[in-house]
């Protein structure tokens, strides 16, 4: 039965991927990561995620004050903005997070045009697909936790003496 | 023909990046082909590793990081008389910002994300 609940998470796990591939969430960079994890380092790709959702938070809040700023000032820091989208083209694009990296690719050209209107949409736009990919990735987690407490579960073992 | 984790190399290599995520990343992948490596936050560091006296056979080097940018750090260690294969490796695409990369004496230019085949092309031509 624990057998049959294990075969039954690994099966969520891998149509979850798939839609996450199939609507361009993810791409192969994410398998990449995959094949880094291994049994000297079993939490790898766990750690990177986390990792990039830390620093990803501080990446949006940044940006969101340089658009904010610019409202009241009437100026914006368009070149900070551009250093900002740079680096989480590098993070996104490395986890393979695809969509997220186009969307910061389109932000990043709006920033090098100084157009506000298109920056600001831009952001709004990072930041569902942010929370989307974010919610997704934590329920892929939460079935891998699942089924290694499945896997690490054991049957009581039976005396047949008694 | 690139080394795999079974056989370890004799290879090392320096990663040069301000972001934490792509430098575990990237040592891990060294890490995974049996390529001793090390990893600095920024082109200075890099410098002042060389200038304590290590060398490495590969150094794969970010563009924009603070204190010192890859083009500075890349200038700077030519002119140190550093020959190891520098690598720029960033989320650039424009002609004209890989140009003025390569210009500054890399070896070769990777755009982000890095791979293992990627890593191992590099590596081939090391080897």
């Amino acid at each position: 039965m624990l057998g049959l609940g294990s075969d039954l998470l690994w099966a969520d796990m891998n149509r979850l991927l798939r839609l996450l591939f199939h609507e361009g969430v993810l791409d192969e960079q994410f398998l990449q990561l995959q094949q880094l994890q291994d049994e000297t380092s079993p939490n790898f790709v766990s750690q990177v995620i986390n990792m990039y959702f830390h620093e990803s938070e501080k990446l949006l809040n940044n940006l969101r004050s340089l658009l904010i700023q610019a409202h009241d000032d009437d100026f914006a820091d368009y070149n900070k903005m551009a250093i900002h989208l740079n680096q989480f083209i590098g993070s996104s694009s490395s986890i393979g997070a695809k969509r997220l990296t186009s969307l910061c690719l389109a932000f990043r050209a709006a920033t090098h045009h100084t157009n506000r209107p298109g920056c600001l949409r831009a952001l709004e736009m990072l930041e569902h697909e942010y929370c989307y990919l974010k919610n997704k990735l934590h329920e892929l987690f939460h079935i891998e936790q699942q089924r290694a407490l499945v896997a690490a579960a054991r049957y009581p073992l039976h005396d047949n003496n008694q | 023909m690139a080394p795999n984790e079974n056989s370890a190399t004799e290879l090392t290599a320096l990663v040069v990046d301000d972001d934490r995520q792509l430098r575990m990343i990237h040592q891990r992948m060294l890490n995974k082909v049996g390529v001793k490596n090390q990893a600095v936050e920024n082109g200075k560091e890099a410098v002042q590793i060389h200038c304590s006296g290590q060398g490495f056979d590969l150094i794969l080097m970010d563009k924009e990081m603070p204190l010192m940018n890859g083009i500075e750090a890349t200038k700077e260690l030519r002119s140190m008389g550093i020959c190891s294969t520098i690598v720029g490796v960033s989320s650039h695409t424009k002609e004209k910002q890989i140009q003025e990369f390569m210009e500054a004496g890399l070896d070769d230019y990777l755009v982000k994300p890095l791979n293992l085949a990627k890593l191992r092309s590099i590596l081939d031509k090391i080897m």
